[in-house]
């Protein structure tokens, strides 16, 4: 099964969905209005026009969902490349690159910190880095935010922003799907809340896993979410998608979404959900 | 079809590997697939059918069966050998349904009791349309969690392909076993060739660079042990390769009922928390 399907040019991409930068000023390309960038950034990346979503970066997202003086946790895992894979380039230099790009180890950060009145565990994956794709490190890191929230009975809350598992890991990246979904049971177990964020895009072994299993699962508007992706199904079915297939409406459309919501209000969300969750 | 690594050695780079010749064994026309094994290991099989929601996925068979008399749940991919019977099983690829029955079934052979097995040779799960708008994603994901916590022993084996989150859906288990001659992969060597070298015919270095042999899988402690085939792979002697695997299955679940459930449940957990940890700090 293909859950890693961009082409090379895209997984190296810096993360900036549809953005072209000229300077202080951008063009969207969801209404096609030249948007002021630091309009658009005060905006939390959200499209002051026609409210399209653009990618956050993980810092960002951690900065626009949790009081100031959180932690940042579990940042010091590095990959040590189990297969040593190569193919033009090896993964060691592409780990190389993405760490300069992004300065950060892999593609996820946990933060320990405050959501209006909840202490919460909150993780989160940065495109930016591999398309955020899962191997070891992300997988483990995921795993010790599930370990967190079991020690400390913290709600969990995963932002997920991934292309899915990663493929220089082979089969080693195939294993953090259950090491994370076996950890993801043992809270649901213990009744501490686990709240899932689907941003765009939420695909492959990602999307079949934790993005799935939330107490609640939400998404951002317009964000692309599947398992296989769209170009794959083309292929196969040899005719055009939809409009509008596989993104969040359409999710919930067809009952695979507790809600899509939008950037500006999910912090305020996200506290509601935890207060109806928490005694 | 007997290869070996100085024959592979000397082939030209370009166009086989020794992880490339195994893939092929893996997808052997004549390869028994889950239902051959089944048909030599299980007797008095009864079929449960259906989702209760949508469908009953022709790509997976669930069946009560007895095991050296004793009552299981065996649950299989099917593949199909004729061209009709592939398209009417999808070639072994599940849908959102089929994993779903599978789930409905475990939780019945739980409340009662009953260990489960489960093969597997597919490629992956089901890529479509109406997949996607089943929730494909979710299914796998729900198996992936339930199957963690299933309070009955549990083996899985795959036989043929190992084809991702596809075949992880029904290989959460206390015994992950993988024949000598199949493989396990996150992606197919194909769908890796075409991303990463742009040039799906570059499937032979694909497949190398993915370590999916059963020996590398379980060098890398993916698996639990590799189950041996007879010389030349399973398809020379299908009744002996199952007679093979037998053996292994008899002595694995008498092993997993000397356990009590809670320790039984423990162990896999931790398995699973604890595989696949390469990195550093
Ligand atoms: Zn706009």
């Amino acid at each position: 099964m293909s859950w890693f399907k961009r082409s090379e040019n895209e997984i190296m991409a810096n993360g900036e969905k549809s953005v072209r930068t000229e300077g202080l000023w951008i063009k969207c390309e969801g209404c096609r209005q030249v948007v002021w960038k630091a309009e658009l950034e005060a905006n939390l990346n959200v499209c002051p026009k026609c409210g399209r979503h653009f990618r956050l970066s993980a810092r960002e997202r951690i900065d626009s969902l949790l009081e100031s003086g959180y932690d940042l946790v579990d940042l010091e895992l590095r990959s040590t490349d189990p297969l040593e894979f190569s193919d033009l380039k090896s993964y060691k230099a592409r780990l190389q690159k993405a760490r300069q790009d992004t300065g950060l180890n892999d593609a996820i950060i946990n933060a320990l910190g405050e959501l209006g009145p909840h202490s919460v565990v909150l993780s989160v994956m940065e495109y930016a880095f591999i398309g955020g794709s899962m191997g070891c490190v992300v997988g483990e890191t995921i795993a010790r935010a599930v370990d967190r929230s079991l020690t400390t009975r913290h709600p969990l809350i995963i932002v997920a922003a991934s292309g899915g598992a990663r493929m220089m890991e082979g089969v080693t990246s195939l294993m953090q799907l259950a090491k994370i979904a076996t950890g993801l049971a043992q809270l649901d177990d213990a009744k501490v809340p686990y709240i899932s964020v689907l941003t765009d895009p939420t695909t492959g072994g990602v999307t079949a896993s934790f993005a799935m299993l939330g107490d609640l699962n939400v998404a951002e508007p317009g964000a692309l979410i599947g398992f296989a992706g769209p170009r794959v199904i083309e292929q196969t079915l040899r005719q055009k998608l939809p409009e509008g297939f596989q993104r969040s409406e359409f999710l919930l459309e067809h009952g695979m979404l507790d809600a899509v919501v939008p950037r500006k209000e999910l912090r305020e969300y996200l506290i509601r959900a935890l207060d109806f969750m928490q005694r | 079809m007997e290869i070996s690594a100085a024959q592979a050695n000397e082939a030209p780079a370009e166009t086989t590997t020794l992880a490339w010749q195994k893939t092929e064994l893996a997808r052997h026309p004549q390869r028994p697939h889950p239902m051959d094994f089944i048909a030599n290991l299980f007797t008095d099989r009864s079929e449960i059918h259906g989702d209760r929601a949508f469908g009953d996925d022709a790509a997976v068979t669930c069946l009560m069966a007895r095991f050296h008399g004793e009552e299981v749940l065996v649950i299989a991919n099917l593949k199909g050998r004729t061209t009709k019977e592939k398209v009417q099983r999808n070639f072994g690829m599940p849908n959102p349904e089929g994993y779903r029955k599978a789930l409905r079934t475990m939780k019945i052979a739980e409340k009662f009791g009953r260990p489960i097995f489960t093969f597997i040779d597919l490629a992956g799960a089901n890529a479509g349309l109406g997949a996607e708008e089943r929730g494909q994603a979710e299914a796998i994901a729900h198996n992936l969690r339930e199957m963690s916590r299933l309070r009955v022993p549990t083996i899985a084996t795959i036989t043929g392909e190992g084809g991702s989150g596809g075949a992880l859906a029904i290989a959460v288990t206390d015994r992950v076993f993988i024949l000598e001659n199949a493989a396990y992969s996150v992606i197919s060597p194909e769908a890796c060739a075409s991303i990463m070298w742009r040039d799906a015919s570059k499937r032979a270095l694909a497949a190398e660079a993915l370590r999916t042999t059963a020996d590398d899988v379980y060098r890398l402690g993916c698996v639990d042990a590799i189950v041996p085939e007879p010389e030349g792979g399973a398809h020379t002697q299908p009744a002996l390769a199952a007679e093979m695997l037998g053996k292994i299955l008899r002595q694995s679940l008498s092993d997993l009922q000397q356990l009590s459930i809670e320790e039984l449940i423990a162990q896999r957990q931790k398995k699973f928390r604890n595989m696949a940890q390469f990195y550093t700090s």
